[in-house]
């Protein structure tokens, strides 16, 4: 279930932007940022309040990989290992935390709390190499960077 | 004369808020404009001073200002594109991050000179730091009467939109961004109709960099002439130059157009490191041939870069060492092509598809010599033969890294094994 306050952020959008469709995307940000993925309770949800056929939705969402479409670990690891990153050792960084995690890239935690991923050029080259934790940015990683790190977010 | 541009006060700690951006000399060239100049003299003054777009095409920012027809009955919207993702490029994130007003500021002419009432900056979804400082920057602005109705009381109306994207690298692509804003799949569009005429809800648009509009309120305050006198006669003003890879001194610097590449390497990034031997430049974010060690004395300026035989494209510098290997290299950036590939054009598609294919077979020990000409092969079907430039830009590194350095993918394929193993 998305909440009231959420529904009625979606329905603001409405009178926002120029065009009815334009409000897709944003509508989708405010869901993820109230349930950490698309659930299709949600998706749902945006085709009623906004009035936009379900399928043009899917139309969309099925083209970018920002919005997860399943529940996935709390914190959301993701990788850079584009050709800059890769040069400054984001390979090794990546096994790294597959042997500190116990999971392989697309895999989450059995406690459910790390989903580790992979992802394309995040415009952080000069300080590679780096990930993703849901929002928030960590460069220049090394080992010992993300042993503090993964203690940090395990102990919240 | 301090050749920082745009960078003058990124050091600035507080240069993200409105008050140390007016104490530093912000929004003055707001007030100039639309005192001073009409729309129109605003775009001569920019095509004056020649700066051409950051992103990665060059093309003449005034000229593209020019284009978009005064006399349209519909509205017209100017459009920040804000999707850094080209590989090996980081500037336009810390220009967002730490100059935001200086980036609203140029946004807030540019729309002035093309007619537009309503402006978008369309910024890459990864960059949620990003896009709250841009919002805390355009409320501030709001409040301070630099956005909104009657704009510093000139009757000059403006509402300026963040708007995020979702995840998708071809969306800085500027046919495929307009789609994104339309809320419909992004798939690239034919020009022409180039967005000047029917862009954005089909109406007159104008697409811009952020690096490019960053450089506009400068423009504006100290005269076209000051700005074509910085850098080299046709690539005119600074660039922000992205150095990444294996330097020792990895990062952006803001430097006048036309400086030696070697200056940037040895000077700026302080050289290879580990005191390795420099192997293979990509100059313009991954979008650009590779060029080999012995281009190192190449200016970096739009001509002399395409006389290398390679492109200034977003000025994303990725320095490969000695101990890369520039076939893993190569099918690292195939790869991305591939997944970005948004699948409209055959071409591309399928294209990318064998590239990546055939590359990864021969960094896996199990090419034959034969997979040279199919990859040259491949590439000339695909270069030329899409709409966007996505496929051209797979083909860039495998034909650059073929012919110069053929003797690697032979190595790979006789030896039956990467010669480089974990090296990369």
């Amino acid at each position: 279930m998305i909440s009231r306050e959420t529904e009625e952020k979606i329905r603001n959008l409405k009178g926002k932007y120029p065009k009815v469709k334009t409000c897709v995307l944003p509508a989708f940000h405010i869901l993820y940022q109230e349930e950490g993925y698309l659930s299709q309770e949600g998706i749902q949800k945006v085709s009623e309040l906004l009035g936009v056929p379900l399928l043009e939705l899917h139309e969309v969402l099925s083209f970018y990989v920002f919005f997860p479409t399943r529940r996935i670990g709390k914190y959301w690891i993701r990788v850079c290992d584009n050709l800059s990153c890769s040069l400054m050792g984001a390979e090794s960084i990546i096994k790294y935390l597959e042997e500190k995690l116990k999971i392989r890239v697309g895999q989450t935690t059995p406690d459910g709390l790390f989903t580790l991923g992979t992802e394309e050029c995040l415009g952080s080259c000069g300080t590679a190499p780096m990930m993703m934790v849901n929002e928030e940015f960590h460069e220049n990683l090394t080992r010992e960077k993300i042993d503090k790190l993964i203690e940090e977010l395990s102990r919240k | 004369m301090s050749t920082k541009i745009v960078f003058k006060h990124i050091d600035e700690p507080e240069q993200h808020r409105i008050d140390t951006y007016l104490k530093n000399g912000g929004y003055q060239a707001l007030p100039k404009t639309l005192k001073e100049l009409s729309p129109a003299q605003v775009i001569e003054v920019v095509k004056k001073s020649g700066l051409r777009g950051r992103g990665g095409a060059g093309f003449s920012t005034g000229a593209k200002w020019g284009f978009v027809p005064v006399d349209s009955p519909k509205p017209r919207f100017l459009i920040c594109n804000a999707d850094e993702s080209e590989p090996g490029t980081f500037k336009d994130r810390e220009l967002i991050e730490k100059d935001p007003h200086q980036l609203i500021e140029g946004i807030i002419i540019g729309s002035y000179a093309i007619g537009a009432y309503i402006s978008f900056i369309y910024i890459r979804a990864e960059f949620g730091f990003g896009a709250k400082r841009l919002e805390q920057a355009i409320k501030e602005a709001y409040d301070k009467g630099y956005l909104g109705k009657n704009i510093l009381g000139s009757g000059y109306d403006l509402d300026l939109i963040l708007y995020r994207g979702a995840g998708a690298y071809i969306c800085g692509e500027e046919t495929s961004l307009l789609s994104s804003i339309e809320g419909i799949r992004p798939l690239v569009r034919l020009r022409p109709p180039y967005p000047a005429v029917a862009g954005c809800y089909n109406c007159p648009t104008a697409v811009n960099n952020v690096e490019t509009l960053s450089n506009v309120p400068h423009i504006i305050l100290n005269g076209a002439e000051w700005f074509a006198k910085i850098g080299t006669l046709k690539s005119t003003g600074t660039k922000i130059f992205c150095l990444s890879g294996r330097v020792n001194k990895p990062g952006n610097y803001e430097l006048p157009m036309g400086i030696p590449l070697k200056e940037l390497i040895y000077d700026y990034g302080e050289g290879i490191r580990n005191g390795k031997k420099l192997k293979a430049i990509i100059p313009g974010g991954v979008s650009s041939w590779v060029m080999p060690a012995s281009k190192v004395d190449v200016k970096l300026d739009f001509e002399s870069v395409a006389e290398a035989g390679s492109a200034l494209g977003s000025g994303g510098v990725i320095i490969m060492d000695e101990d890369t290997c520039m076939v893993k290299a190569t099918l690292r950036l195939v790869k991305f092509y591939e997944f970005e590939s948004c699948g409209e054009c055959t071409p591309c598609r399928e294209g990318t598809y064998w590239l990546s294919k055939i590359m990864q077979r021969i960094e896996d020990g199990k090419g034959r010599m034969e997979d040279l000409d199919l990859l040259l092969d491949l590439s000339d079907n695909i270069y030329g033969k899409t709409i966007c430039p996505l496929g051209e830009s797979a083909t860039m590194p495998v034909t650059s890294t073929i012919e110069h350095f053929r003797q690697e993918y032979e190595d790979h394929i006789k030896n039956k094994r990467c010669p480089f193993e974990k090296k990369v």
